[in-house]
């Protein structure tokens, strides 16, 4: 079993052969790597363990105290002045109409300047406009926040619609689709230079032009992956804080209009947290409810997500 | 077609006529001893698919061993067997024995490590680290944790590895600045460097050009008086030009490999026993 | 056969007539990305550039306006930088090794890789919230710069994971069996030649994690790294702000003059991203080119 050590010769350069104490010595050095090593990527499950853990266990103890019915279909949201009510629409209604906003600015957006760099762009151009997005992409949303509060709003909404507040759904709106435009483009540029060339080369080939290869082969042949895409800019739009916190407004409004002043789910645990309620009440509490129902609207988003993608990348790759 | 085919069968064996002259053995034959690795009833799969047949075949020390065959037979998956590079695909699965020194390498409890540092190899396409020349060579050393100068063990092995004189003043260069055929060198050296007994080629000539080849077949046969060399080539003419022995493989129609036949190699290409040798010699198929 | 022409035609012109709008629609769509970077960049500058001066980095915040400072967020964010890197990189790296080299494709390996996936679209205000109830409150650790770095860090390790498994995929197998045949054990395989090779991309992942955490703001709120903090940290258990932080105080002041202590806070921000990208360039260009000889 074992392999003789030969010593070293006169010459001093032969090498020797491992005897059976080194080979176990690394045996067991590299099963501790191993393990170590394993440990790290385990650290990523026991984080959503713990959100988890964390979530369930505020909420449960708020839902003894008030009705899960009244939270899920309550049109009042007042957890902090008498009478209190538990409703959670209001502020999903401000979740919501910001993040449909932000769809509508950002989904065409998004979509259409993929087709440009995945279509038609020259590599001059790409190589210009690529990082242009990247930077946008990587622009704090403290920073997107402050610019709705000072440019959008007062420059775009109030002129268009003299009489809004200066707090108001549709501005912040307007930059949460900006600030997710980079997020559409890429991804579903991925999905597009996914699709084999052959494809395209068949259409042109048959006569259509650029436009027509674009819309009526590329796309509908990336479009799961386009879809994902969307979703996950959605889900990205529906968890946004800062944005909505500096410029949507601080009153839960059950609302469709966006001209009116909104809070939204994530807004108001920072509201929550930046004052003074005491923690282990039953107001902190409302911060935990309100973000279980935040992570798993947002979860089963991703979830869908990536299984568009994964079943997407299935077919192309 | 046929009178073709003879043609070259024949020519084959005149070249080795030629070739045996000057080997200098007073036969003409060279000899065999005692084999220093054995492969005993070796079959092999990948997950339900299975590669290699009841392989037995003994590989001699100090001489040059090529294994030849159609393409798809399973002459990588044998050498790899060799050296146990093939443990490190998941579905791999091995039954019967591969002997060096007596030992059966797959043993339950033998680490490959310490099998990969007896018996080495080179691959198809040259494979340098993206370090220096000299970090190329005195990677396996240190990593076996030789202790002694390391200098001299680089500048032997870059010797025997016939590219000393090409690349002594630049050591510290990237290995990638070197062309084809010496970065193919400097992975024989690599190879070298650890000491191993055996070392094992995988078609090491095939992505270079010819002047680079025959450079490449030179080194084998003088590396084959210290070494036991085991090459995998597709090339019959290399097989005939380099090696002592050859082993011949052929696919079976559920596409598993099989051992045909063994022997000198000029018994193999102007006497083969086995009728499927001589079809694939004298080029009927494959 | 004339009729059929002409409508030929007419199909002919209309099909170019919308390919010319369409084109159009996707130039517009392109131009409004670059368009509002330039406006946002612009505006900020003019805001801002006035109040940015010397004075402004060395001060702490005040009540007043033309006095206040980023002093104390500058250094907390480089704090917080240091202290997220130090437990983001090695983990996440490991990980990443773990997943790419080490791990077989069995169940448990899968969930974990789908469980990255999904953290990595988990809202940052989630993860503030599990900071302040596991860091903050049931480590003890409070209001901390300690607790504050293991909370961006939990939030920006997928991203680290993420980048870096891609970096690794990238490297080409012949170099692992290169070392595998020359008798290198696992570890030295992947530490020695794998993990050099994949540094470029690893380095790119971390400038881009980290990138990311400097301009977070929700998380930190939640763990309570306040606004008003006139003193720079010392110790990692030390209270602390953020440069996002202070800007949405300063953003959420009625007065103007705030507003312009905020615009000039965002443009140091900015400049310090924009640098962190610009090393991150470099640093890609120069392992490139060292790898290629």
């Amino acid at each position: 079993m074992t392999v003789e050590a030969i010593e070293a010769t006169g010459q001093g350069s032969r090498i020797k052969r491992a005897r059976p104490l080194e080979t176990r010595l690394r045996r067991g050095r590299e099963a501790a790597i191993k393990a170590v090593l394993f440990l790290c990527a385990f650290i990523s499950v026991v984080t959503t363990l713990a959100i988890i853990f964390t979530l369930l266990q505020e909420t449960v103890g708020f839902f003894r105290e008030v009705s899960i019915v009244e939270f899920l279909t309550g049109t009042k949201w007042t957890p902090q002045i008498s009478p209190k009510h538990y409703g959670i629409l209001p502020l999903l209604s401000g979740t919501l109409l910001v993040a449909a906003g932000g769809a509508i600015v950002a989904l065409p957006a998004g979509l259409l300047t993929a087709i440009f760099l995945s279509e038609y762009a020259s590599p001059w151009l790409r190589s210009i406009v690529k990082p242009v997005l990247e930077v946008l992409a990587g622009i704090p949303t403290v920073v997107f926040g402050f610019f709705a509060l000072t440019f959008v709003s007062p420059q775009i909404v109030q002129r268009l619609f003299p009489g809004t507040q200066v707090f108001n759904a549709a501005s912040a709106a307007i930059v949460v689709g900006i600030m997710i435009i980079p997020l559409v483009s890429s991804l579903s540029e991925d999905a597009m230079s996914a699709v084999p060339r052959s494809l395209r080369e068949g259409a042109y080939a048959l006569g259509s032009n650029r436009f027509e290869v674009s819309v009526k082969v590329v796309v509908p042949a990336a479009l799961s992956g386009i879809v994902a895409s969307f979703i996950l800019a959605i889900s990205r739009a529906v968890g946004e804080t800062m944005i909505v916190a500096l410029a949507a407004g601080a009153t839960p409004n059950l609302t469709w209009n966006p001209l009116e002043s909104v809070q939204t789910m994530t807004a108001y645990i920072v509201q929550v947290s930046l004052g003074d309620t005491p923690q282990g009440s039953i107001e902190f509490r409302t911060i935990f409810a309100v973000a279980t129902a935040l992570f798993v609207m947002t979860l089963a988003m991703n979830v869908v997500s990536q299984y568009l993608l994964h079943r997407f990348r299935e077919i192309y790759e | 077609m046929m009178a073709e085919e003879r043609e070259q069968a024949i020519q084959i064996g005149q070249h080795m006529a030629q070739l045996s002259e000057l080997q200098g053995d007073t036969e003409g034959e060279p000899t065999f001893g005692e084999p220093v690795m054995e492969m005993d009833h070796l079959s092999v799969w990948y997950g339900g698919f299975q590669a290699l047949r009841d392989i037995t075949l003994p590989l001699p020390s100090r001489r040059v061993t090529a294994i030849i065959g159609p393409s798809g037979c399973g002459k990588s998956t044998l050498i790899r067997c060799l050296n146990r590079m093939n443990d490190l695909i998941p579905s791999f699965r091995v039954e019967g024995q591969v002997l060096f020194e007596g030992q059966d390498i797959y043993a339950r409890g033998l680490d490959p490590v310490d099998v990969r540092r007896r018996i080495g190899m080179v691959f198809q396409k040259p494979n340098p680290f993206p370090k220096s020349i000299y970090e190329n060579v005195a990677f396996g050393p240190r990593i076996i944790g030789y202790s002694g100068r390391l200098d001299d063990l680089v500048e032997r092995a870059l010797r025997r590895a016939a590219l000393w004189d090409e690349v002594k003043d630049i050591l510290r260069r990237n290995a990638l600045t070197l062309s084809g055929g010496q970065q193919q060198r400097l992975c024989i050296a690599r190879a070298l460097a650890i000491e191993p007994e055996v070392i094992l080629m995988d078609e090491p000539c095939s992505a270079l050009d010819p002047v680079a080849t025959l450079k490449i077949e030179d080194l084998m046969r003088e590396l084959a008086e210290s070494y036991a060399i085991i090459i995998v080539t597709h090339n019959m003419q290399q097989a005939a030009r380099v090696a002592d022995f050859t082993a011949v493989m052929m696919m079976a129609p559920d596409r598993a490999g099989q051992m045909v036949e063994f022997g000198r190699t000029r018994q193999i290409f102007t006497n083969p026993r086995d009728k499927r040798t001589e079809d694939y010699i004298t080029g009927r198929f494959g | 056969m004339t009729g059929s022409q002409t409508t030929f035609r007419a199909r002919l012109f209309a099909r170019r007539a919308t390919a010319g709008g369409f084109l159009l629609l996707c130039l517009l769509a392109t131009a409004l990305a670059i368009g509002v970077l330039a406006v946002l960049l612009v505006d900020m500058t003019r805001e801002g550039i006035g109040r940015l001066s010397w004075d402004f980095i060395n001060s702490f915040p005040s009540r007043k306006p033309e006095q206040a400072g980023i002093k104390a967020a500058l250094f907390g964010t480089l704090w917080l930088m240091g202290l997220t890197a130090a437990f983001a990189v090695p983990i996440g790296i490991g990980a990443a090794l773990y997943l790419e080299e080490y791990a077989s494709r069995n169940w448990l390996n899968r969930i974990i890789q789908t469980n990255i996936a999904n953290l990595a679209g988990v809202p940052s205000i989630v993860y503030g919230i599990l900071g302040l109830a596991l860091f903050v409150r049931t480590m003890s650790l409070g209001r901390s710069v300690l607790a504050g770095s293991l909370t961006m860090a939990l939030l920006v390790l997928p991203i680290v994971i993420i980048a870096s498994q891609e970096a690794l995929r990238a490297v080409p197998s012949s170099l692992r069996e290169a070392a595998y045949g020359v008798g290198a054990s696992r570890w030295q395989v992947v530490f020695h030649q794998v993990l050099p090779a994949a540094m470029p991309g690893i380095l790119t992942g971390i400038i881009l994690a980290l990138s990311r955490a400097i301009g977070e703001a929700a998380p930190l709120i939640m763990i309570g790294a306040l606004a008003f903090v006139p003193f720079v940290p010392r110790s990692p258990m030390d209270g602390f702000t953020v440069l996002p932080i202070q800007i949405f105080n300063w953003a959420s002041r009625p007065q103007a003059a705030f507003g312009k202590d905020a615009a000039a806070a965002i443009i140091v921000l900015l400049a310090v991203l924009l640098s962190m990208n610009a090393i991150a360039i470099i640093l890609r260009n120069r392992f490139q080119s060292r790898s290629r000889g």
